[in-house]
This record gives structure tokens, C-alpha cells and sequence, in this order.
């Protein structure tokens, strides 16, 4: 067959099916009643961002060293540049902050390995992290060995303080509440009822009362002749109360893991801690890391607690610094900034365990 | 198949550390012993610490005189009562701020959770900047933010924001004005209690008359009908005996009405959009973890739309949301100890803060302090069991 007619062009479609057109209307103006809180809606961000913005950007003073550098009435930045250093570093002394700076580096460079996963030598770097460089940096930070000059921990504040209060908490965490869920999940009746009391009683008292304890009673425990520093009885307190956390996360994880894996692997003739070394650890640790990045989140953000018992870590630091009779008055400048650095951190972990969540739906989810 | 040359002969009983039994058992001996030791060593070192400052340990300093003020009690206080008030007064304000966040967070969680899911881009994104934004915020940050930055550079008492000549804001909290009972007003609560038990019977009256007959009557809205409108009633017979006495500027203070302090306000406004967020995101998941297919069997079966989302959609869902919400509540009561960092007189502040302070009872004061937190997350995960073995899926 022939067709020697010519086909009609072809049209484009309408345009109120195609474009910013019909996306407004199928998502923003489809019915009165999607209109009228469409307008509600605008109107709202209407009333948070203009002041907002107005505030933060529009009317801020950014330049300056004293805080008669701010004569505008928008946000008075130069506070928080004034004073950036000591919300880093805390009152850690200035001709030292370069081991603080080595440190960082160290840290977001590994955490950054470990975090990519295109990157290689995964196994031999997470164990650089986890052995030589805790060492490393507590010879940096705290000093007293190859000429370094001592710096007691009371200097140490700001970020640098919520970081290693997070990180220490998670890494001392994750053992104790790997022991902790095998134990719970044992059939030995007395290990279990201890792992079950010990988990439920972390996890059923406030983190406040967590950390009097440790910093109040946990002298009278222990001799008197031994003498506790303030921020090792802030770790001991987080990582106790982090490991009961942690326990439930792997808890749920081993339990994911089908009993045929197990029954496979005994009957392989493997002792448990092989079995769980070997088979199930491996495989249901992979299944975790999304809810351990998430319990990681809540102390992260539960770091800010130790201020309570009078240790400086960023937002510490930041009340400190408003209550300076030199810069009275910029409190909310100080609390967006603090609020800012929190959220980025938190925001983009989060955002990471939902990529590895994402990521790991692979096979045992059924 | 050759024999090993180091085969046990047969009949002879394996080495006990090869037997499991066994070596569970000792193991488990250990385990007693090692806490057993650890204890001993604690209560040793504790008993050389107190003696060598001079505490006795007991409760007896429970029935001492406290000897300081405590802005804020529901219960009557004064500088004269025990430290055991203390106790009371701290636990019932906790219970107090941590009520009506749970509540104020339910409301927010479930309106920006079901704002999340909205066809509205606009509504949608609006309530993930919500959840994003004060999630990731640490709550004493939020904490500090309403009580230092919001409520602490609102105007003086001259200058207060005045909502309608009866409701007061400034500087020193929020003055309402309170309600007066008079003599006729004992009815309206019996008729409150008459029209709830009224209502509990005509809902299983009119279940067992649905499975008997099919027919169905709104006994829901009946019953809401009589909760609220009976006492109302009532009290418009009665000719409403409330008076309302008004917050009054004397000086450079309120007087009458109802005072609540900045503190409280701060604390209750954190906890509850601190919480709301997180109860969001568990309802925007609840909801979508019910499959589409039981929307689309109920309608299949004509269900109308609202009986679908009651019958069908909320009762899954609530399946899913009630056990992590549960969870989130007694989060907010524990994140309630807060409290001591601004100043509002909560359990943590007045007995774990000023009380230990004052007497140096710190096991018994902290020991105090934990044992009503753990009872209260044990009652909550008691009920929390039940209800799970109560809507659990029975499978095959």
C-alpha cells in the first residue's frame, strides 16, 4: 500500500496540558479548596521569609570587629565573626589550634572516605580510624608527649568539643551494644535477664539524669584517691547511655536476618562466635547502618546536654558568649548560628542514611 | 572413611568446655560473680566516700524543711514544706508540661504529617521544611531560642501585648483569666460523667444491634453530641455559674487571673514542635505503608470515602503509628528534664537540682529521680505490649 497523501504536522498539545501552566494547575490551583490553601500557603511564606530575609541578608552588618560596627537594625553578624574561633575551638589556646586543625582534617577526610562509596582500601581505612587515629588525635589534642605543650580538657569547647563528645559516644557505643543485643537474643537465661534490665534501664531514664549521675556519683563509685576528669565522665555517661540505643538498632537488625542463615552456618559446623563473626554480623551490620547514622543523629544532637553539667561544647559556647557584657543583646543572632551549624551536620546525615537506605534495598527486604 | 587418631573412644563423655550446658552454666556463674564483685567494690567505695564527708545515707532528709520557694506548684508549697513535697511539686509539674506537650505535639504532628501527603505541592513542601528544619535542630537549642530570644525580649508588664483586655503577654509569662466556680456549678461535672457513661452504652448498644440487624446508627456523633452538649445545657439552665476574674495591671504586676511563667511557656512550646516533627514523619509513613489495594478493595465494595478511611485506611495505619508514636511520647517526658536548664521547676530542677544541692543525698535524690522516669517508661511499654498484642496480625 501506498500512502502518497501527506500526514497532517502534528500539533503540539494544548497549553494548559503541558508546562509551568498545568503544573500549577494539577499541583497548586485543582479545585476551590486546594486554591484557597495554595493561598494560605503563600500567605505563610509570605510572613516567614520577607522578615527573614529582611533580617538575616537585607539589613545585617557582615564587616567589623566591635559591635559598634553594628548600626543597622537587621542581624549584627560581626558578633558571630568576632567570636568564631572561640565557637570552634572553644578556649583551646590560639598557638595550638593548629593540632586542632590537623585533627579535623583527619576526621572529615575519613569520614568522607568512609562515606563515598566509589573510594577503595575501605577495610584498611575504617581500621586507620578506628585504632591509630583515636590515638593520633588525643596525642595532638590533649599533648604532653614529643614537645607538645599540654592542654588540659577544661580548654577544649565548641564544635571541636560536640564532635569528639559524638564520635568517642558512637565508637565506644557500637561494641558494648553489640555485646549487649547477642546477649539479649542469647538463651542463657541470666545473661539475657541482665542484657534486658541493663538496656531497659538506660533507655528508660532521661539523659540529664544519665549525666548527673556520672558527674555526681560517679566520684562517691570510685576511690577517692582517683580522680575522674569532667569530659571522660561525660563519655562514660554518653557511651552508656548511646550503648542501650545501640543495642535495640542491632537488635533489629539481627532479627531481620532469616534463620536459615544461622541454621546454615551450624550446620557448617561453626562455633557462635564464628557463626555470628562470620555470617550474621556481616550481613545484618549492613542492614543497620541507616538506623546507626540515625541514632548517631540523636547524639549528636544530645551532646548539647553536657553544658549542664558545665562542660562548653558549641552550644555552650554560645550562651557563654552572650551572656559577654561586651555583646549583650545578639542572642538570636547566636542561636541561628548555632542552630545553622547543627542543622547542616544533622540535615546531611540524615540525608545520607536515607541514600544508604535506599541504597541497601536490595535482597532481605521481602 | 578413616577414624581420627585423636577420636575419643566411645562412651567416653566429652571435656566439660566442649559441652554446652555446661559451659553456659559457668559462664553464667561468672557473669553473677563479676556483678557481684562490682557491686561489693562500688559499695564499698561509696561507704569510705560518705563517711569520709560526713553524709548518712536514708531518706530521712525527706520529711526536713526545704526552706526554698518554688515559682510554679500545683500543689500547695511554700518555703516551709519538706523536701518530700519538693518531690511532689517537681513530679507534678513534670507530668504537668509533659500532658500538654503530648497533647499540643499529637495536634501538630497529625495535621503537618497529613499536610506531608497533601496533592498540594505547595501544603507538601511547606510541612517537609516543618519536619526538616526542627528535627535537626537540638531541642535545647529550640529551648533557649523561645525562652532567651522570644519570650525574654517581649515588652515590661506597662507595656504588655494585650489580646482583648482579658489575655496579658510580656516579659514575666502569660496572664489569663480564671475561672470562678460558684455554688451551682458541682451538677456540671456529674452530667459530664452521666453523659459519658450514657454515651459508652449506646456505642456497644449500637454495635450489637449493627451485628445483629445491620443497620447502623451514628452513635459517634450521638455521643459527641452528648458530651458536650449536655453539660452545656446544663449550665445555661443553671443560668452560668462562672465568673471569670481578670488579670488587673497593679503597679508594675498582674494580679488575679491565672499566671503561667515564661519558663513553662518556652519548655511547652520546644517539646511540642520538637516532638510534632518527629510524630509527622511517623504519621506520613504510617499512612503510606497501607497498601493502595485496600483503598481500592474497600471502594470496590462501595464503601463510601469516609467509611473507607474508617474502616479500612486509619485502623492499619494506627496500626503502625500508635507503637513509635507511644515511644515519641515518652520521649517528650524524658526530654521534659530539660526543664532544669531555664529554670522551670520540674522534677530534675527541684529535687535532682536544688534539693541534691542542698542536702548532698545524691544517691538517694538521683536514685529518686530515675526510679519515677523508669516507672513511667515501664507503664508506657507495658501498654505498648498490650496494644501490640491487641491489633497484632493474626497470620497464618
Amino acid at each position: 500500500m501506498i500512502h502518497n497523501q501527506t500526514m497532517i504536522e502534528q500539533r503540539p498539545a494544548p497549553s494548559s496540558s503541558v508546562g509551568a501552566i498545568a503544573w500549577l494547575r494539577t499541583n497548586l490551583f485543582n479545585g476551590p479548596i486546594n486554591t484557597i490553601f495554595t493561598l494560605i500557603g503563600l500567605y505563610i511564606l509570605y510572613l516567614l521569609v520577607v522578615p527573614t530575609v529582611q533580617w538575616a541578608f537585607i539589613n545585617a552588618d557582615w564587616v567589623g570587629t566591635t559591635r559598634d560596627d553594628c548600626s543597622r537594625e537587621g542581624a549584627c553578624w560581626v558578633f558571630i565573626n568576632a567570636r568564631l574561633t572561640q565557637f570552634i575551638y572553644g578556649l583551646y589556646p590560639s598557638e595550638e589550634i593548629w593540632r586542632a586543625n590537623i585533627v579535623f582534617a583527619m576526621f572529615f577526610t575519613l569520614i568522607g572516605w568512609l562515606a563515598i562509596p566509589k573510594l577503595p582500601f575501605k577495610r584498611w581505612v575504617a581500621i586507620f580510624a578506628l585504632v591509630v587515629f583515636p590515638v593520633l588525635s588525643f596525642i595532638l589534642l590533649y599533648g604532653g608527649y614529643f614537645d607538645l605543650p599540654q592542654v588540659p580538657t577544661h580548654r577544649w569547647g565548641g564544635l571541636m568539643l560536640t564532635l569528639l563528645l559524638a564520635t568517642v559516644g558512637m565508637v565506644g557505643a557500637l561494641p558494648i551494644g553489640i555485646v549487649l543485643a547477642l546477649g539479649r537474643r542469647s538463651n542463657m537465661p541470666i545473661v539475657k535477664s541482665f542484657c534486658v534490665v541493663f538496656i531497659e534501664f538506660w533507655r528508660g531514664v532521661p539523659l540529664i539524669t544519665v549525666l548527673f549521675m556520672a558527674s555526681v556519683m560517679l566520684p562517691l563509685f570510685l576511690p577517692s584517691e582517683m580522680n575522674v576528669d569532667r569530659l571522660v565522665r561525660a563519655l562514660i555517661g554518653l557511651t552508656l547511655f548511646q550503648s542501650a540505643y545501640m543495642a535495640e538498632v542491632i537488635r533489629g537488625g539481627l532479627q531481620a536476618i532469616p534463620k536459615g542463615q544461622e541454621e546454615a552456618a551450624a550446620a557448617l559446623g561453626m562455633t557462635y562466635w564464628k557463626r555470628m563473626g562470620l555470617i550474621i554480623l556481616p550481613q545484618a551490620l549492613k542492614m543497620m547502618i541507616p538506623g546507626i547514622v540515625n541514632t548517631f543523629i540523636s547524639l549528636f544532637k544530645d551532646t548539647t546536654l553536657v553544658m549542664i553539667i558545665g562542660l562548653f561544647d558549641l552550644l555552650g559556647i554560645v550562651q557563654a558568649a552572650l551572656a559577654d557584657s561586651r555583646w549583650l543583646g545578639f542572642s538570636l543572632e547566636g542561636y541561628v548560628f548555632a542552630a545553622f551549624m547543627f542543622w547542616i551536620f544533622c540535615f546531611s546525615m540524615s540525608r545520607y542514611s536515607q541514600y544508604l537506605e535506599r541504597k541497601l534495598h536490595t535482597g532481605h527486604k521481602r | 572413611m578413616s577414624v581420627r587418631p585423636n577420636a575419643r573412644p566411645v562412651g567416653q563423655k566429652p571435656p566439660f568446655w566442649r559441652d554446652r550446658a555446661k559451659r553456659a552454666l559457668i559462664f553464667q556463674c561468672l557473669l553473677i560473680a563479676a556483678v557481684i564483685a562490682f557491686l561489693f567494690y562500688i559499695v564499698g567505695n561509696v561507704q569510705d566516700n560518705l563517711s569520709s564527708r560526713g553524709i548518712t545515707t536514708g531518706f530521712g532528709f525527706l520529711s526536713n524543711t526545704a526552706g526554698f520557694g518554688i515559682v510554679q506548684s500545683l500543689i500547695d508549697y511554700s518555703s516551709q514544706s519538706t523536701y518530700g513535697r519538693t518531690f511532689f511539686v517537681g513530679l507534678l509539674n513534670t507530668l504537668l508540661v509533659g500532658g500538654l506537650g503530648v497533647i499540643a505535639a499529637t495536634l501538630i504532628g497529625f495535621i503537618v504529617g497529613i499536610a506531608r501527603l497533601s496533592p498540594n505541592w505547595l501544603i507538601a513542601k511547606l510541612a517537609a521544611a516543618y519536619i526538616e528544619t526542627f528535627r535537626n535542630i537540638p531541642l535545647l537549642l529550640q529551648i533557649f531560642f523561645w525562652y532567651f530570644a522570644v519570650l525574654r525580649a517581649l515588652p515590661s508588664a506597662r507595656e504588655s501585648l494585650a489580646f482583648g483586655e482579658a489575655v496579658f503577654l510580656n516579659v514575666r509569662g502569660l496572664y489569663l483569666p480564671e475561672p470562678l466556680f460558684e455554688s451551682g456549678f458541682g451538677l456540671i461535672p456529674v452530667t459530664f460523667v452521666v453523659a459519658i457513661s450514657a454515651s459508652i452504652a449506646l456505642v456497644i448498644w449500637a454495635k450489637r444491634r449493627q451485628e445483629a440487624t445491620g443497620q447502623r446508627i451514628p452513635a459517634y456523633w450521638i455521643s459527641f453530641a452528648l458530651i458536650f452538649g449536655l453539660p452545656l445545657l446544663v449550665m445555661l439552665v443553671t443560668g452560668v455559674p462562672i465568673t471569670w476574674e481578670m488579670p488587673e495591671l497593679r503597679g508594675f504586676n498582674f494580679r488575679g487571673g491565672i499566671t503561667v511563667i515564661p519558663e513553662f511557656l518556652a519548655l511547652w512550646f520546644a517539646l511540642s514542635i520538637y516532638t510534632a516533627s518527629f510524630i509527622a514523619e511517623i504519621v506520613r509513613s504510617g499512612i503510606q505503608a497501607i497498601s493502595h489495594g485496600q483503598t481500592e478493595a474497600a471502594q470496590a465494595l462501595s464503601l463510601p470515602r469516609n467509611l473507607v478511611l474508617r474502616l479500612v485506611v486509619i485502623p492499619q495505619a494506627l496500626r503502625v503509628i500508635i507503637p513509635p508514636l507511644t515511644s515519641q511520647y515518652l520521649n517528650l517526658i524524658k526530654n521534659s528534664s530539660l526543664a532544669t536548664a531555664i529554670g522551670y521547676p520540674d522534677l530534675v530542677s527541684v529535687f535532682a537540682g536544688t534539693t541534691l544541692n542542698q542536702t548532698g543525698q545524691a544517691i538517694e535524690v538521683i536514685a529518686m529521680t530515675m526510679a519515677v522516669y523508669l516507672t513511667i517508661s515501664l507503664l508506657v511499654s507495658m501498654f505498648m505490649n498490650w496494644f501490640n498484642a491487641r491489633v497484632a496480625l493474626v497470620e497464618r
